[in-house]
């Protein structure tokens, strides 16, 4: 098989890569660009552990091919945040103990920035709708629900 | 395996009859999930994503063409064509979680051949046309005609469906889409319904199409549930009669997810609430 040369950007940054034609995105970023955050949970785009942004778009990154994304802008949880300064998403997350062994945690985080991006008030039954795409087996999710509201409420400049 | 991107929809013909096993990548999430599996293993695997128009929506005679590469999330965005046909973009928007529907195409829903596709019910209670492109030029056809049965469609192996086409609608007229999944959330119907209807100005049916999914081999137009509507301004007679006649269309299978009694019950039930909304929609008091 001879490899596909891709140049694309990833959280802002422009990366070039080659890659196998049948070789997903997530293990691009993983295997090639040395971005672990995003997790292989069920490779099938069921559990949302390998959530990431494309062009904007919230998407399961073990459903999109690496050959796909010539000439877009991803966006991956290594993007959100420093050590230093995290985002209220990830603040939020640790504050509520809402996670326990952390396979989901970075799909989770993706995935609520996206949601937050559009819909910077959303209720809990958006939340809870929105994520339904990302499986979390430790939680029971009230604890993740709970920070991500309490996110939103601080990104809008409200006492959460 | 090679991947190649499609130039345009000529492009993409000529690449389908070149006699290799090939496959068409839109969204992806169904072909790149069987490849996972070792369902489909395509020697040829051709994006059809860059093709001019295939990634658009646009206004048509009072209409919306939808090209065979807009996603889901695409089509809840876009207000106008949610405020004309509500009831196929609520249908899109039930496949999957939030990051499919950031991929996931109506057409793709089509061509995977599922008997229980969301999309499929409300496109052919829409009248939805599709137009296919193949090696002998290009044609229109109603999505119904394209049905064939579980993972198959009426295509032939080098043609394409490059865009769906929502028709204008008269004045009072609403449609709608539901299905029964035993969670809340992220599951297959195990039974469905789309259901259109134009009324007239005194509330009354003048036009009605029903559709069910997962209760055959195909989803199925269903003139008789349409008939029984007709004429009514959705009463508990219209509404029962509506109810028995999807019953009686009704051959599904038994599995794990829903037996054929529960489907066949299920079916009338999906079908009269749609109706209940769609008339709604449609400016009908009930």
């Amino acid at each position: 098989m001879s490899k596909i040369h891709v140049t694309t950007q990833v959280n802002g940054d422009a990366v070039e890569f080659l890659c196998e034609p049948d070789e997903t995105l997530l293990d691009v970023l993983r295997d090639r660009l040395n971005l672990t955050g995003a997790k292989e949970g069920c490779g099938t785009g069921d559990c949302g552990a390998c959530s990431v942004t494309l062009n904007g778009r919230l998407v399961a990154s073990c459903l999109v091919l690496g050959a796909e994304v010539a000439g877009s802008a991803i966006e991956t949880v290594e993007g959100v945040g420093t050590a230093d300064a995290l985002h209220p998403i990830q603040q939020h997350l640790l504050d509520h103990a809402a996670l326990q062994c952390g396979i989901c945690t970075p799909g989770i985080i993706v995935a609520a920035k996206a949601l937050l991006v559009q819909n910077p008030d959303p209720s809990e039954g958006e939340v809870r709708y929105w994520l339904a795409g990302n499986l979390c087996r430790c939680t029971g999710y009230d604890k993740i629900i709970r920070a991500v509201l309490s996110a939103a409420a601080e990104m809008r400049g409200e006492n959460a | 395996m090679r991947y190649v991107v499609a130039k345009d929809s000529r492009d993409a013909v000529a690449l389908l009859n070149t006699g290799e096993n090939a496959r068409l990548l839109a969204g992806g999430t169904d072909v790149l999930v069987q490849m996972k599996l070792g369902n489909k293993t395509p020697s040829l695997l051709i994006d059809i994503k860059s093709i001019n128009g295939f990634s658009d929506i646009f206004a048509e005679n009072g209409g919306f063409r939808i090209g065979a590469a807009v996603n889901g999330a695409e089509m809840g965005a876009h207000a106008a064509l949610k405020a004309m046909w509500p009831g196929v973009v609520e249908a899109v928007e039930l496949i999957g979680s939030t990051q499919v529907q950031g991929r996931a195409t109506m057409v793709g829903n089509l061509c995977n051949g599922s008997p229980a596709a969301d999309a499929v019910p409300a496109m052919l209670a829409a009248g939805a046309m599709a137009r296919v492109e193949g090696p002998s030029g290009t044609r229109d056809m109603l999505v119904a005609e394209l049905l064939k049965g579980p993972g198959q469609t009426k295509l032939g192996k080098a043609e394409l469906i490059s865009s769906i086409y929502l028709p204008a609608r008269p004045e009072h007229s609403g449609d709608a889409y539901l299905r029964f999944i035993p969670r809340t959330e992220m599951d297959i119907a195990v039974a469905s319904a789309g259901v259109n209807l134009v009324l007239d100005a005194s509330g009354t049916v003048a036009d009605a199409t029903v559709a069910l999914g997962a209760v055959a081999p195909t989803a199925v137009v269903v003139p008789d549930a349409a008939a029984a509507l007709l004429g009514s301004k959705l009463g508990a007679q219209a509404l029962e009669a509506c109810a028995a006649a999807c019953a009686a269309a009704c051959s599904p299978i038994d599995d794990r997810r829903g037996t054929v009694e529960f489907r066949t019950k299920i079916a009338g039930v999906m079908a009269t609430r749609a109706a209940n909304i769609a008339y709604t929609r449609a400016g009908g008091q009930l």
